[in-house]
């Protein structure tokens, strides 16, 4: 039964070009960022004074041209991109994590409890989230995990809403009054009934949240509170480029172009992915 | 409906009230204060300092004076930007950053609900494949990627629009800005105006106004406009948050004089006071978007009824 849903939204998907395309252009940036730098000999902190700010050329391999220290844009690019992939990912997974368990708590235990927690949401989602954000760097210092755990503190809200929403239709259903039933307990119903049954629109949401969190990370380090140096993500190295601009746009066509591609990709495969799982827009 | 709208408004005071405390402990909690500077003040004069600003009182008292100020309208001296309020920061900055996103905000919606309408008329058309590709790089591609873009092409190659800097009244200066803003929330409300849009003109209501001979133009603007509206007006909040974060950006590479550099530095300077006021500023414009949007869905849908 399960197989057989899985089989129909695998063959949904594959027959929807733009989204395999853009599949494909994820996984080759992910693939690039991996094994990229085994093919070209510069270090992405490595400074070669006798190429600054030098064009894209085949110069001292410097592919994509160097920056105003004569670092290798390709390298640290890459680099960058690297380091805002993992934030996507780790970032996305801990707001995941306990949207999860937060929605699935309220909309299954419901009443006050349900009301209380969603009133918290909503406050919460009625504050600019990019203060608190900005807050925690600024308490806890600079560190990556830290960020990570931020980014990912304040990507949960949406996700939340969405899977108690679920929730609230599952806890309708017969299964669930059978296990109620047959004596199960709550922390088993949530987790072993509840969960699994709201997955989809969970799936497709966290798929989209994924460039949202990229975004909010380059936007961060954009502004000097993300990534800091000699570390690049493509965050920093766009805000260096725009300062670059009149005299060596290529500083911020690179990594702003691949930030571009790898976030359009991203965003078309998840409108795939809701279109072949048929979730509804909220 | 003014009833509704008093008491709505009386509900979202303890709301600013719970985020202007949250964010009071909360930059207290930060190490540092506003008058670290590279080299250490001797400490008579740190004291004068302190106590100049009643930073020597005990937190409670400091709140407590903070909040007595913040009812009689008085947000506080700034604590960095020396013989300056936060009423006067916030004063000189906001019109700039109000102006700008009230720009972006209208571009968005004049021209995402006529481009939404015509994908939607144009169902599985090339054109409507083409706006809606066009909707997707508007979404996942963030401003301050989209600003510098912008800028090289009609600033440095085209010469047509400044690249950056301001000047009072000139449009010229906002071009750019509001363009990079506005296409965010424009390709969103595209997206969703096409969505609810098919919905709406498959629907039985619109199939007998077709019967009855109504013409189309009428069809559209009295009969199908208004009911596809309404998930844009749910999405006009999120729209200005998103509004308001881009802001930040944009200012800062279009080198506007907004109050969108303020979060940021207030933040990193322990300007205590700018925080709060920035903070208080842009939650009350959410939540009163908030309350606008009850009010556009009451008049958009007549099944709504305010309470």
């Amino acid at each position: 039964m399960i197989s057989s849903l899985v089989d129909d939204v695998l063959r949904r998907l594959r027959s929807n070009p733009g989204a395999m395309c853009a599949l494909a252009v994820t996984l080759g940036i992910v693939a690039l960022t991996l094994f990229g730098p085994w093919f070209n000999p510069n270090g992405s902190q490595a400074l070669d004074w006798s190429h600054v700010a030098s064009q894209p050329g085949l110069q001292n391999a410097h592919w994509f041209g160097t920056d105003r220290l004569g670092r290798d844009l390709f390298a640290r690019t890459l680099e960058g991109a690297r380091v805002s992939l993992a934030v996507g990912l780790v970032a996305s997974s801990v707001s995941l994590l306990v949207g999860i368990a937060y929605g699935a708590i309220a909309g299954y235990i419901g009443g006050n409890t349900d009301h209380v927690m969603m009133r918290i949401i909503e406050i919460l989602s009625g504050l600019p989230l990019i203060f608190f954000v900005i807050f925690l760097t600024v308490i806890f210092g600079r560190s990556v995990y830290l960020l990570f755990l931020s980014i990912g503190a304040v990507g949960w809200l949406t996700m939340a809403r969405i899977v108690r929403g679920q929730t609230l239709s599952v806890r309708q259903k017969e299964f669930i009054e059978a296990a109620v039933a047959s004596g199960a307990g709550t922390v088993r119903i949530i987790v072993k009934h509840v969960i699994p049954n709201v997955m989809g629109p969970v799936i497709v949401y966290a798929t989209l949240t994924v460039p949202q969190i990229i975004m909010f990370e380059s936007f961060l380090s954009f502004l000097g509170l993300g990534i800091q140096e000699p570390h690049a993500s493509l965050g920093t190295l766009i805000a260096a480029g725009a300062g670059e601009m009149e005299a060596a746009p290529w500083i911020l066509l690179v990594p702003g172009g691949l930030l571009a591609v790898l976030l359009l990709a991203l965003n078309v495969f998840g409108d795939g992915l809701r279109d072949a799982l048929d979730v509804k827009e909220r | 409906m003014l009833r509704y709208f008093l008491t709505r408004l009386a509900g979202a005071v303890p709301t600013v009230f719970v985020i202007v405390t949250i964010t009071f402990f909360l930059i207290r909690a930060a190490p540092g204060g506003p008058f670290d500077q590279e080299q250490t003040l001797p400490p008579e004069i740190m004291a004068n300092l302190q106590s100049a600003y009643g930073l020597d009182q005990p937190i409670w008292t400091q709140y407590g004076r903070y909040l007595g100020a913040l009812a009689r309208g008085d947000f506080g001296p700034s604590f960095k930007y020396k013989d300056f309020s936060v009423t006067e920061l916030i004063g000189q900055g906001f019109p700039v950053t109000l102006e700008l996103g009230t720009l972006a905000m209208a571009l968005a919606l004049i021209l995402g609900v006529p481009i939404g309408t015509f994908a939607a008329l144009r169902h599985n058309s090339a054109a409507d494949y083409l706006t809606m590709s066009v909707a997707v790089v508007g979404i996942a591609i963030p401003s301050f990627v989209v600003l510098p873009f912008l800028g090289l092409l009609f600033g440095i190659y085209l010469h047509w629009l400044p690249v950056a800097g301001w000047e009072p009244a000139s449009i010229k200066h906002l071009l750019l800005p509001v363009a990079a803003l506005a296409l965010p929330p424009l390709s969103v409300i595209a997206r969703l105006v096409r969505g609810s849009m098919l919905e709406v003109l498959r629907s039985n209501y619109i199939r007998t106004a077709v019967a009855k001979g109504l013409p189309r133009r009428t069809l559209l603007l009295r009969h199908a406009l208004r009911p596809a509206l309404l998930p844009v007006a749910s999405y006009l909040p999120p729209a200005v948050a998103s509004i308001m974060t881009g802001s930040l950006v944009v200012e800062s590479i279009a080198g506007l004089p907004g109050i969108g550099r303020y979060m940021v530095q207030g933040a990193l300077n322990r300007d205590y006071t700018l925080v709060l006021g920035m903070v208080i500023i842009y939650s009350t414009l959410l939540i009163l978007m908030g309350l606008i949007v009850d009010l556009l869905y009451a008049w958009l849908d007549p099944r709504v009824r305010l309470q």
